[in-house]
């Protein structure tokens, strides 16, 4: 019985890598081969030609600083608000602070994913379709974050808050001294949330965005696979895809317990 | 208690410091979250071009709701959830079982299970699309070798749905099995000792003892599975546009349809309405009603 589920187990796992394995030889197998058939798991002669020409043919380059840009911007301005949201609901008594509660809950029912058409003309009366800062700003609040937050500066002791205030902190000082550096483990499992969030985002920035100054990687990805449609170019297209989530795969190999603990948070209620 | 605190607690002035701190956030809410959704609601009782709005009542939304193509997208929505969302919860929970105990390459057993949930959806789309295309594709590859093969798996109203369900299940039990596999650390260890003096067997432990007690993880993975059912929808635009004959498309999918290729704007509000209504409904059912029942 055990070995049985444990060889159900083993064979499901190999399937389940088999996908990652299989565009990463593909990435390097010469075009002809692919479609004449053969052991899909072997290159003969293994090739970086479908990397070159991929990098020649779309400004992948442009992309990748589009991408980091846009998911660091996204993410220090989160980091930004969150930290005063949750220091506000953690530690302040204020009229309405259910209310108010109850709108930021709003936010995780409602998220900005499903509000594409909406949030579409918002970012047209504002006059910045097109821009980076368009693909950020929904994302600029953040209740999950929020939430995530305001759990972990109700843990720090009264007694640090106040024994900093009687040194003479004011609140912004606290909160720096005292509340964010107690909370390191919860903004790096947020962070590790977000960049990977925003790294894999598609169809917001495929509406808002028109143009290789403003386009993340996920949407040139995509027109870069949509404009190859025989199997001749699909060591291109694995070429491209690889390159769209090797930074993604390497990071969660190298941070693998993080990531797995900070999906793990992201699971709060 | 001391003066600063109470100072900190109430009063005016504390009113106006914690509004001055949910300022930030509030401005991108109401921008991207509360305005939009109002106004989608506004916009989908008018009808006509942007500049020239006319006041149309219930009739779009009779209009959608008679729609052909709008009741398939509801019906496959629905059925891409009951497709997905049962199925990574029980795979995930039963990977989570057995990968909870220590054992030589368990861990890389875990990788292997929960590396395609950081892949982006879109360049999943561009992978699976090669694993489904026919004759040389990675699929009908394998299945030659029994014979068979040949199948346009995206091209066939018949089993486009199921390679996506297929698909969203690479990519999510492993994503859910971390929940379990949280859940499963949790689990009071002297309960199992006591069923094991009174002689239970694996399977009725199972079915008595961890099934039960995971039951507030599995409410809370079911909603999590539930809402991403009506929010993954970027796979759609490589594999197949909603098709063939809009036997893949998904809510969503069709919202991005009617207001960016149709440009129809009271459609798209009408049917943005729609899927908020799922989603809060979702949530909320959630809160109200499965919050209290999990209390034991």
């Amino acid at each position: 019985m055990k070995k049985l589920n444990y060889g159900i187990i083993i064979v499901l796992g190999i399937i389940s890598f088999i996908p990652l394995l299989w565009v990463f030889i593909t990435s390097f197998s010469p075009g002809n081969q692919v479609i004449n058939g053969g052991f899909p798991f072997w290159v003969s002669n293994p090739t970086v030609e479908n990397y070159v020409k991929a990098w020649e043919t779309a400004p992948f380059v442009q992309y990748y600083i589009n991408t980091f840009i846009i998911v660091f911007g996204v993410l220090i301005v989160q980091l930004f608000t969150i930290t005063l949201a949750a220091f506000a609901f953690a530690r302040v008594n204020f009229k309405g602070k259910n209310v108010l509660f109850i709108l930021f809950l709003l936010q995780l029912m409602i998220q900005p994913e499903i509000l594409l058409f909406p949030n579409y003309q918002v970012i047209s009366q504002l006059g910045l379709v097109n821009t980076k800062l368009a693909v950020m700003m929904p994302y600029w609040a953040s209740a999950f974050g929020v939430f995530l937050l305001r759990q972990t500066f109700k843990q720090v002791p009264y007694d640090l808050d106040e024994a900093s205030r009687i040194d003479g902190c004011k609140w912004y000082q606290t909160l720096w001294h005292v509340y964010i550096p107690s909370a390191k483990p919860t903004y790096i499992a947020f962070a590790l949330v977000s960049v990977s969030h925003h790294w894999s985002n598609f169809m917001w920035p495929l509406i808002i965005t028109d143009s290789v100054e403003s386009r993340p990687l996920t949407v040139g990805l995509a027109l870069f696979a949509q404009s190859y449609e025989t199997g001749a170019q699909w060591g291109m297209v694995a070429a491209g895809t690889v390159m769209v989530i090797m930074p993604l795969v390497v990071a969660f190999f190298i941070f693998q317990k993080q990531f797995v603990s900070s999906f793990m948070h992201s699971g709060i209620k | 208690m001391t003066a600063k605190r109470r100072k900190f607690s109430s009063g005016k002035r504390s009113n106006l410091f914690a509004y001055g701190l949910l300022f930030p956030s509030f401005i991108f809410l109401t921008m991207f979250t509360f305005y939009p959704t109002l106004k989608s609601i506004q916009l989908s009782f008018y009808s006509g071009p942007m500049t020239r709005l006319q006041f149309s009542g219930l009739d779009q939304y009779k209009e959608v709701l008679a729609d052909e193509i709008f009741r398939k997208v509801i019906l496959n929505n629905i059925l891409f959830m009951l497709g997905t969302v049962p199925t990574s919860l029980l795979l995930a929970m039963y990977l989570a079982i057995w990968l909870n105990k220590r054992m030589a390459g368990s861990s890389l057993l875990r990788t292997s299970f929960f590396y395609p949930t950081i892949i982006p959806l879109i360049a999943v789309a561009n992978i699976w699309l090669f694993i489904y295309t026919p004759q040389y594709g990675l699929l009908d590859n394998f299945l030659h070798l029994f014979g068979a093969g040949d199948t346009n798996w995206l091209g066939n109203p018949n089993t486009v749905m199921i390679a996506m369900i297929v698909m969203i299940i690479w990519k999510d039990a492993g994503f859910y099995m971390i929940f379990y596999l949280a859940g499963l650390q949790n689990l009071p260890r002297d309960v199992y000792e006591a069923a094991e003096i009174e002689g239970a067997k694996p399977f009725q432990m199972f079915r008595h003892i961890t099934f039960p007690l995971l039951m507030p993880t599995t409410l809370f993975v079911m909603i999590v599975a539930i809402t991403n059912s009506f929010k993954n929808v970027d796979h759609l635009y490589i594999m197949t546009k909603g098709g063939p004959d809009n036997a893949s498309n998904l809510l969503l999918y069709h919202i991005y349809e009617a207001a960016f290729t149709n440009w129809d704007l009271g459609k798209a509000a009408v049917l943005t309405v729609v899927l908020i209504v799922i989603m809060l409904g979702i949530t909320a059912f959630n809160y109200l009603y499965l919050d209290r029942k999990i209390h034991y």
